[in-house]
Order: structure tokens, then sequence, then C-alpha cells
């Protein structure tokens, strides 16, 4: 399992687990850029990669292999499942958006993907601003949003960028909505009660009432006496797939798992529904969750700060409807 | 006045107060510099771990927790140069480098061991939330409050260095050591003070930077580098020079958001280009002999 802090480390560690370790697969990483240097260095030793934290289309598009499989979910999803919600309230069609876009290949990524989603319902992104990633203060921003006075701001942040953001865009008390098209439970706890607010997408969370989320979340808690946030149920539930993979093909061979997967059968991925790799990009085909801040006098603990929406797609709808269409990010598969 | 103008001024005005930020580090930085000719690479450690302390004393203890991390900094930063820093001053300035560098890694993973990766949940405490509002400008209460905590500090710290026989020591240790010690003054408990001090400066950061900034272990490294640009363009060893560097860097970077947001960050850099072109020793940077 690896997590890396740039592309170069990345694929040394790759290459090290496979040649030194002779590891049947590799499972982890968060950065898109270092995501790519992995699945070049796997595709090249005939070995699988699980990606758990990666989520910029590119990676099952343009940049897709057939040795790289995305537990995480892409920006398409996170950016469809969230704007349902943003869609339910009625603040994108017709109206003016502010987006605030970290200055990398994911921000970028993801800003790309929303772009095109708010204007495809009617939306307009008046505003953006790339904000360089070592930003920590956002007053200046916050001066610009309020003369700005949009219909809705919307965050393409990442990680500890969110948490700045969501904290001091509360000590500025502006009423304009606000959310995001990206985000990891732990920004939500680093902000802490009160400061948490707006509507925000999320691959999973430790309250979701399905039967393996709970024993996870239980077991989790017992050894680190905290829950788990949604990063760790992708490493988790990446190893738990592998494994029953491996059981079920009797092999660690990357064809014979290739093949298992490809058949698209059913997941217990600790979900309500039932998820499964999609053929064409290796894709985990998932359902998604919208949550915002839970009214402060219901908080149960440092850890109970959200509030999850239901489900989307919705109930009885189809779960790819979510997903990146062959259109919008095409993937072909080098010859085996 | 036109639109635009107020929402410049705005920004302008802002901009001060960002630069704040970086002052009471910056400060104590070219402080430990000056006296000790050591560049303390560990210096935004002990800003991340104010903070740190902070978060774990307010829910013990309340407000005096704002009080009593910055001063628990200082005196850990009694032990860090005691232990660490003295044996350096007169060594090869490449080994207090090293050491430093490799003591702000020690602090960020102690960190991350003792309170993990994910950031501490920490809120602006309930009396000091809320906005101000003078005219079309709008501030934040807390801002405020950080405003006049770090004008008294800074205040406090020049009435120290002029106006005591403390100071007077300290600037003579700056300006000639040697001859200090032929006057049979030892400069060892002074080193020790002026280390806790500009520590416990950075501290005074961390504490009041926690509740609007994320709490976590690289928040260090993060500060550091901006602190070290105000202090080269300030110029070493200037109080002054520190103090307009870190407001002139706050209102550059509040002006290039406001016009190009991208190069929100690297407009301090070029701003340091700038100056050392024109003035290699920083704005107001004074000669000290011994580095020369």
């Amino acid at each position: 399992m690896e997590d890396s802090v740039n592309p170069a480390t990345a694929s040394t560690k790759a290459e090290r687990y496979i040649k030194r370790d002779n590891v049947a697969c590799i499972i982890g990483e968060i950065s898109s850029a270092s995501g790519l240097a992995i699945a070049q260095v796997v595709e090249r030793n005939n070995k699988l990669f699980f990606n758990t934290g990666c989520n910029s289309d590119a990676l099952r598009g343009s940049d897709c292999s057939r040795f790289m499989y995305h537990v995480e979910a892409s920006n398409s999803q996170y950016v469809k499942g969230v704007g349902s919600a943003f869609l339910r309230d009625g603040l994108i069609d017709g109206k003016k958006i502010y987006f605030l876009t970290a200055d990398y290949a994911y921000g970028q990524d993801l800003s790309r993907v929303g772009k095109k989603y708010v204007e495809a319902h009617g939306g307009e992104v008046a505003w953006e601003d790339l904000v360089p990633t070592d930003s920590t203060d956002f007053s200046a921003y916050i001066l610009k949003i309020r003369q700005a006075r949009p219909d809705l701001i919307i965050s393409n942040l990442a990680g500890n960028q969110i948490t700045n953001f969501v904290k001091q865009y509360t000590e500025y008390g502006l009423d304009f909505p606000y959310g995001g098209f990206g985000f990891d439970t732990a920004v939500a706890w680093g902000a802490g009660k009160g400061n948490f607010g707006g509507e925000w997408p999320v691959a999973w969370h430790h309250n979701l009432p399905a039967e393996g989320a709970k024993a996870f979340v239980a077991a989790f808690t017992k050894k680190y006496g905290k829950p788990p946030e949604n990063q760790a149920w992708g490493d988790y539930t990446a190893t738990k797939l592998v494994a029953e993979a491996m059981t079920a093909t009797n092999s660690t061979d990357s064809e014979a798992l290739i093949g298992y997967f490809d058949d698209e059968p059913k997941l217990d991925i600790l979900k309500g529904r039932q998820g499964y790799f999609r053929k064409r990009d290796h894709q985990l085909i998932q359902e998604m969750y919208t949550m915002t801040a839970k009214p402060l006098d219901q908080l149960e603990d440092e850890w109970d700060l959200m509030l999850l929406g239901d489900a989307v797609p919705g109930e009885g709808e189809d779960l790819e409807s979510i997903a990146p269409t062959e259109e919008e990010n095409a993937c072909t598969f080098s010859a085996a | 006045m036109p639109l635009e103008l107020v929402f410049i001024t705005e920004q302008v005005v802002n901009g001060l107060f960002v630069g704040v930020n970086y002052l009471l580090i910056a400060l104590g930085l070219s402080l430990i510099f000056s006296l000790g000719g050591i560049v303390n690479l560990a210096h935004g450690g002990f800003y991340a771990i104010g903070a740190y302390l902070v978060v774990l004393l307010f829910d013990w203890v309340g407000y005096p927790a704002f009080a009593a991390a910055p001063l628990l900094v200082a005196v850990i930063g009694v032990v860090v140069e005691r232990l660490f820093l003295r044996p350096f001053y007169k060594a090869d300035p490449a080994l207090s480098l090293l050491l430093t560098f490799g003591l702000a890694m020690v602090i960020e993973q102690a960190l991350r061991m003792i309170f993990g990766a994910t950031p501490r949940p920490f809120s602006i405490p309930e009396a000091l939330r809320g906005q101000i509002l003078i005219g079309d400008f709008i501030y934040s209460r807390y801002r405020f409050a950080i405003l006049v905590v770090a004008t008294l500090a800074v205040a406090g710290l020049w009435l120290l260095l002029q106006r005591t026989p403390f100071g007077r020591i300290v600037r003579a240790g700056i300006q000639a050591p040697d001859m200090v010690g032929a006057l049979g003054i030892s400069l060892k408990p002074y080193l020790t003070m002026v280390a806790a001090i500009g520590l416990g400066l950075a501290g005074l950061a961390g504490t009041m930077m926690a509740p609007i900034t994320g709490v976590h272990p690289a928040m260090g490294a993060e500060i550091l580098i901006p602190a070290f640009v105000v202090v080269v363009i300030g110029g070493l060893g200037s109080f002054w020079g520190v103090i307009f560097a870190a407001l002139l860097v706050g209102v550059v970077r509040g002006l290039t958001v406001y016009f190009y947001p991208p190069a929100a960050e690297a407009s301090m850099y070029l701003l340091m280009l700038l100056v050392l072109i024109f003035r290699p020793r920083g704005l107001f940077g004074e000669r000290i002999a011994r580095f020369e």
C-alpha cells in the first residue's frame, strides 16, 4: 500500500514493491499525478494498481490503463453527485456561480468537469479564481466574493485548503450559499463544529446504515479510537475486493484478476447498493452521497458534524447515470 | 469614490491584517539570527506547537490558553536552546542549518505521531466571533483582536530592546559580541532569553492563527518560507524593516489576489527579487560587521 509526495517518488516506490518485494498489486495513492506514474510502472510489469484516492477524470479517460482500477470515485461522480443537490435547491439554473479552483491538475480537472455540468444545466460560471496551492489565507478571496455577490460559491479546492476556506468563510459571516465539487470527511473534522457548512459530495461516510459499513466502523473505532474517514474506506474496500478476487480465482495473476473483475461481478462495498468495476474504464460504479452541516444541538461527538443526504443516484435509478459517459471521457486500453 | 477604488482600498487594508500574520514569526526569526547567527529552519515548528497547545489547553482552561500556549512554547524554547542551539553559535552556519532542518522534520513528525495527520478542529472563541462593518468594508472581529495583540507584542519587544539594560546588552551583542565579552558580560543567558522570546513569538502567532487556519502537522512548513521572505525584504537585523516588509508583503499579496489570483503567492518572491536587485541588504538592512 502506498502514498507518495510526488510522481517521481511514487514510481520509485512502485518499482521497488514490484522488483524487490514481488507484490501482485499496489493499493493506495492520493494524487492523480502520482497515480499516473504508478499506473505506468504496473503496466510495464504486468501487475495491478488499485487507486483509492486520485479523482481526476483523465486517469479514467485519456490516461486510463487496463492494469489500473479506481475504487475512488471520479471527479464526474463527485460533480454529478453533489450537483443534483444544487439543482434541487435551484442554485444552478439561470444562476451566476463563483469558482475557487486549486491551481494544479486535480483542481483544473474538477473545474473543467464542473463547468461543463453547470453550463449543461443552465448556469453560468461568472467568476473563477485560481488559487495557488500554498495559499493558506482566503480573506482576500472572500472580500472579492462579497463584492461579486454570486448566487453560489463552488470550491474546487483540496485538502487543508478546504478546511481553511470553510473556517474563514464562516469567520466573515457571508450568507451566499456555498459548497464544493470535491471533499473529504477529514476536512469537515478539521474545520470543527460551528465552522463547517455548505453542501458537499462524499463517496462514503461512517454514519451509513449499511451492515458492512457498521462492522467496519466498529472495528476501526475500536482499534484507532476514532471513526474511519472516506480515504480509510477506500483503502479497506480495495484490499477487501482484491482479497475476494484472489480467493475466487485462487490466483494472484494479473490476467486472472482482470478476467474476474471484467465479468462485472456485484461487489459489497460497504454501501447501501452493491457496486462493480465498469469493464470499459475500470471505474468502480457506485452510489455517492451529499452532506451538509448537522445542526449544532444534534452533534454527538467531534466526528459527528455532517448530515448525510440521500444516496445519489436515487433509489431505482441507474448507478451509471453519475459516472462519466463514453463521450465525456473515452478510455482506450492498450492491447494486452 | 468609484467602486473599483473602494474594492482596492478594502484589499489594501485587509492586506495589512494578513501581513500581521507573518510579522511575529519573522521578528523572532530575525532576532535569533541577529544575535546567535543561527538561521532557524525549525521556527515554523514552534508556530505549529503553539497552535496545537492552544487547541489542547482551550478545552481545559478556556481563554487563558491563549496566554499559556505561547508561554509554554517559550519554555520549550529555553530547553531547545540549551540542548541544541548553544553548541552551534560559533560553528559553521551550514551545521546549524542542518540541525534546525532536522529539528523541523522531527517536530512535524512528532506532531503527526501524537495527534495524527488529520487537522485538529478549533474555532474562534465565542466572544471574538462576528464582523465589524465600517462603511462598505467588512472586517472580522477576531482579526482585529489579532492586530491588537500583535501590536502590543511588537511594542513590548521594542521597549524591551530599546529601553532596558537587557535590550542594550542584546543590541551590543548583535554588533560587537567580543566587546561585550571583554566588558565581562557573558552573552549566554541573553542568547537563551532571545531564543525563548523569538520562539515564544512564533508560538504566539500559531496560537492566534489556530482558530482561522487548519491545525495540522505541516502548518509550520507552510508559514516558514513567507516569514523568511519577509526577513530578507525587510533586511536582517532591522526591527522596523521586518515590520514594514510584513505589511508590504500582505498588501502586495492582497492586490495580486484582486488583479491576478494565480500569482498571489508568487508575488512576494517577485517583490523579494526586486528588493535584492536594488538593495541586496534588504530595505532597512543594517550592516552587521561579523556577518560581512
